[in-house]
């Protein structure tokens, strides 16, 4: 089956604000997510990754755009009609300790989305089920009795992973697994997920704002500035050779163990989704940025083959943040 | 499909408590708080008294005798004196606590279902529906509780059944207010949205997901509830729109004490006493209750 | 170089509904002038409690049991033994003498007042100023710490600000009396990656130009590679490893920092997809329940039942200026 797993064209998430504005949340996003394989969406506060998570899962509507899901267009679908397809994508939070009903036993936290999707499950079963989740995810099954305040952090994600995974979705919307974990627990996090795609063969969307997490387990990775996809690429094409200054400067302000590189410091916060600058959203921040920048809005252009960047200037030449490449002769 | 091995460490230490051990410190506290435990064993006196002290009573609560009316107490037969009519006031007062109380639970009861379905729905559902429920709430509430309860019961004919009904049709409102407000907050938690997510109905989020995170508000809210019913039918009697003699209740004898005030205090003082007894001892239950059960006070991580 | 902060055996309890807590046990370190000190750890470490304790700003007895010794040295050769200062001279040493920034600016900042006249609170509080002349130095600091339009912003609330200037605002107020010290505890976390890449390099340069020593208390091994001179790792309320930045992270000799180094995903790595990272099994244990011997052994590779389980170990010298606290760190590479 060659055909997408998940499409999402023009997708855009509007909000109404104070004073008759609009917060543009996600502002025209398009991509396409293969069976298999992992996407992850890197950005900082601002970039409407989360939201993009939210309304991929219909968690809430799209204000314009289209979403399409194992070759069925979700976009309107109703409640009801979404419940059939729920079962086939599922999502991670980020924080392990609102995640879990803590009312409840990991039991019947797990049991749910089998009571909803495979109700002809007797109550063997379902246990059975369950222990077997709870051991996939590296937990004892007799955490199954347990609730949750009685686990760590890290347990606790894994228990989210094992509901998340518990019907066998095809899709796994992770949006920043790991970022409130400890350091060695979100390896083993990490680990964790990479174990379970390569078995079970799952398609991730994986939302951090880590980069160097995402370049580990992501296959291709989009780039998000103030709602817009910025930078598209292949994981290793992406970190070789960036296309987009604001991919540059994330790489740049990464603080790495590799030592101590060269900054690109930018200036100023963040621009405000409400009221985005005209043009190129990036253009207040970047040290590459002319007059013309601010007319247009620049658009997704592929620069080789898979690689696509909304850039005025694709003649520029941008620093890669691997230690063994090296740097090509810069043109001002 | 082979596991993950997960190593020892993995495991958490064993936790002996069964999985009750999260109400523990609450419990802790609670008794800790003197004046909850006061409350407490003073409802419990109260309680086991009306409802068993009748059958130990020689009097009956309707028994006249006027040989022996306006006995003070403590004095002969009559442990708590007896009122105009020669009737024993212990077994009256104990008689009109079952009714009193009774009224009050039943109230609370009632007001407490009415207002969580109506918090529920407004709080989950949002949007018009809910601003049109709490609005409407709010038009209720703007009424002076004892207005309502007074125009209401001028309407209706007087009896234990129509005074719960008012009592609660005056109570639902708050419980409704703290149900909606939790709502529409717990609504957007990680785990209402991990729920929705798995596509469960709105009828299992309402109620399994987020209705047992929020019984601590509703239950500080409930028991507050049962001493406002226990006043407020108390009023009522008192001023005649209540329960009507010659079944004695808090309030209507209180009525009945009135005239009597300088010749026979004892007809005021003891119902008036009881009363306080009860409300106060349901605002102290309340009020440890919700320091207990403060959910910021638990230290889960 | 002389030494402007030095701790010894510092060690923190905390007395809870659920029983006693050693949250710091035994922590000894020394401070040079205009040196970046990096205390590293997870959660329940111990990092931040250290840092509370020396500013005293943890609760008293009998909640709260400090003891230890932690001397500082004013620029006049004053020795102060913060520990015992009474409160009254502890105050103006927080502030004038060493300043702190926190994690979360919004809940440092008084969200009711104005930045400029918290700055100004500041000032007037340790500094013989006029109103007018404190307002003025407000307003310099702000523009110094790099917030656009200073004067303006100085009449701002902190909501008004976004996180990177909230956190340049709480800089500039903990500078305002030019500390010797700094004690920054987590203060990008909050932040983004490149709102944090201007606090970092805003640090060092206000370092450099004050020559002042700065405390710096993180879990982002990154941030600690990039900012730090000496590093101490803590574990479960220990110091487990002391050593200058370069040493620590080539060449560890304490397996938890070996591991905490192994887990962090680096840029480079994206090369080697299909690896994994070498996590650490296990959990950070539990303040209540921290196990016998050493506390890391149950999440050690390298650990015996001899001596680790049964011995605590001590901090032993491992060369100049690198201290570990492992007992089988000779034998053992990590």
């Amino acid at each position: 089956m060659n055909s997408p797993l998940l499409q999402v064209t023009d997708l855009a998430k509007h909000y109404p604000v104070a004073g008759g504005r609009t917060l543009r949340a996600v502002n025209g996003v398009s991509f396409t997510l293969r069976a298999g394989e992992v996407l992850g969406v890197v950005g900082e506060s601002g970039s409407g990754k989360t939201t993009l998570g939210r309304v991929v899962l219909r968690l809430t509507p799209p204000s314009a755009g289209e979403i399409v899901f194992r070759g069925q267009d979700v976009t309107h679908l109703s409640r009801r009609a979404l419940r059939k397809v729920r079962r086939h994508m599922q999502l991670v939070f980020q924080d392990p300790y609102a995640s879990l009903n803590p009312r409840m036993s990991v039991e019947q936290i797990l049991a749910i989305p089998l009571q909803v999707h495979e109700p002809s499950l007797g109550r063997a079963d379902r246990r059975s089920r369950i222990e077997e989740m709870l051991r996939t995810v590296g937990l004892f099954a007799e955490a199954a009795d347990r609730y949750p305040h009685e686990f760590s952090g890290g347990q606790r994600q894994r228990i989210g992973i094992a509901r998340a995974l518990i019907c066998r979705p095809e899709l796994l919307v992770a949006d920043e697994p790991v970022s409130a974990l400890d350091v060695s627990v979100q390896a083993q996090v990490v680990n964790l997920l990479l174990d379970l795609r390569e078995r079970l063969g799952l398609s991730i969307l994986f939302i951090a704002h880590d980069i160097a997490v995402v370049g580990m387990i992501s296959d291709r990775i989009a780039v998000m500035y103030l709602g817009r996809v910025v930078e598209i690429a292949d994981t290793l094409s992406l970190f070789n050779r960036p296309r987009h200054p604001y991919t540059e400067a994330l790489f740049s302000a990464v603080p790495d163990l590799g030592g101590r590189r060269d900054r690109i410091l930018l200036q100023g916060d963040v621009p405000s989704p409400v009221s985005p600058p005209s043009g190129c959203p990036f253009r207040t921040r970047c040290r590459y940025a002319e007059p013309d920048c601010a007319v247009e809005v620049p658009s997704l252009v592929e620069r080789s083959p898979g690689h696509l960047a909304a850039c005025h200037r694709p003649e520029l030449v941008l620093a890669s943040p691997l230690s063994d490449v090296a740097p090509l002769p810069r043109l001002r | 499909m082979s596991a993950v091995a997960p190593s020892a460490a993995d495991l958490p230490p064993p936790v002996l408590a069964a999985p009750s051990a999260a109400r523990r410190p609450a419990l802790r506290r609670f008794m800790r708080h003197r004046l909850a435990m006061f409350g407490l064993v003073a409802i419990i006196v109260l309680v086991v008294a009306c409802a068993l002290g009748p059958y130990l009573s020689p009097y009956g609560p309707l028994t006249i005798d006027l040989r022996h009316r306006f006995q003070p107490p403590f004095e002969g037969r009559h442990w708590l004196g007896s009122d105009q009519l020669g009737r024993d006031l212990l077994v009256r007062l104990l008689l009109a606590g079952r009714i009193s109380l009774t009224v009050g639970f039943a109230a609370m009861g009632l007001s407490t279902a009415v207002g969580v379905v109506i918090g529920l729905v407004a709080g989950f559902y949002g949007g018009w529906v809910g601003t049109a429920l709490m609005r409407f709430v709010d038009a209720v509430l703007s009424f002076p509780a004892i207005f309502l309860l007074l125009t209401l019961a001028a309407l209706v004919s007087p009896g234990v059944l129509t005074i719960t009904l008012i009592v609660a049709l005056t109570a639902w409102m708050e419980v409704a207010r703290v149900v909606e407000g939790q709502v529409r907050s717990l609504r957007e938690r990680d785990f209402a949205i991990a729920a929705e997510a798995i596509g469960v109905s709105d009828a299992h989020l309402m109620l399994r997901e987020l209705l047992p995170n929020i019984m601590a508000p509703i239950v500080v809210a409930a028991t507050l509830n049962v001493a406002r019913a226990i006043l407020l039918e108390s009023y009522a009697s008192y001023l005649g729109y209540g329960i009507q003699p010659p079944t004695p209740s808090w309030g209507n004898m209180l009525n009945n004490a009135q005239e009597y005030l300088t010749s026979a205090p004892w007809l005021a003082i003891f119902p008036g006493a009881v009363i306080t007894l009860a409300v106060t001892g349901f605002n102290f239950l309340g009020d440890g209750l919700r320091d207990a059960l403060d959910p910021r006070l638990d230290v889960h991580r | 170089m002389t030494d402007v902060l030095m701790v010894e055996d510092l060690a923190v309890r905390f007395r809870g509904e659920s029983g006693v807590v050693d949250a710091v046990e035994g922590v000894s370190f020394r401070l040079r002038e205009g040196e970046t000190l990096a205390i590293v750890g997870e959660s329940s470490s111990g990092k931040s409690v250290t840092a509370l304790a020396l500013m005293r700003l943890l609760g008293g007895p009998p909640n709260c049991v400090v003891r230890g010794r932690a001397t500082f040295m004013r620029q006049d050769g004053e020795a102060l033994a913060l520990l015992s200062l009474p409160e009254t001279r502890m105050a103006s040493v927080r502030g004038r003498d060493v300043g702190m920034i926190f994690q979360e600016p919004m809940t440092s900042l008084n969200p009711v007042h104005r930045i400029g006249a918290q700055i100004v609170e500041g000032l007037l509080a340790h500094e013989r100023l006029s109103p007018r002349a404190a307002e003025k130095r407000a307003v310099a600091l702000l523009d110094h710490v790099g917030i656009p339009e200073p004067a303006l912003r100085a009449r701002a609330f902190p909501h008004q600000l976004s996180g990177g200037m909230r956190q340049r605002a709480m800089i500039a107020m903990a500078l305002a009396c030019r500390p010797r010290v700094l004690i920054a505890d987590e203060p990008t976390t909050a932040l983004d990656v490149t709102i944090q890449a201007q606090i970092l390099e805003l640090i060092r340069a206000l370092q450099h130009e004050t020559g002042m020593s700065v405390i710096f208390i993180t879990h982002n091994l990154g941030v600690v590679a990039e900012v730090a001179d000496r590093v101490l790792v803590m574990y479960a309320g220990q110091v487990v490893e002391d050593a200058p930045v370069d040493v620590l992270l080539h060449l560890p000799q304490m397996p938890y920092s070996a591991g905490l180094i192994g887990s962090v995903p680096r840029l480079d790595d994206v090369r080697r997809r299909g690896g994994r990272l070498a996590a650490i099994p296990g959990n950070v244990p539990d303040p209540n329940t921290r196990p016998a011997g050493c506390t890391f052994h149950p999440r050690c590779a390298h650990a015996r039942p001899d001596p680790c389980e049964t011995a605590r170990p001590a901090l032993e010298y491992v060369s100049d200026g690198h201290t570990v606290r492992c007992a089988r760190w000779r034998e053992i590479t990590v």
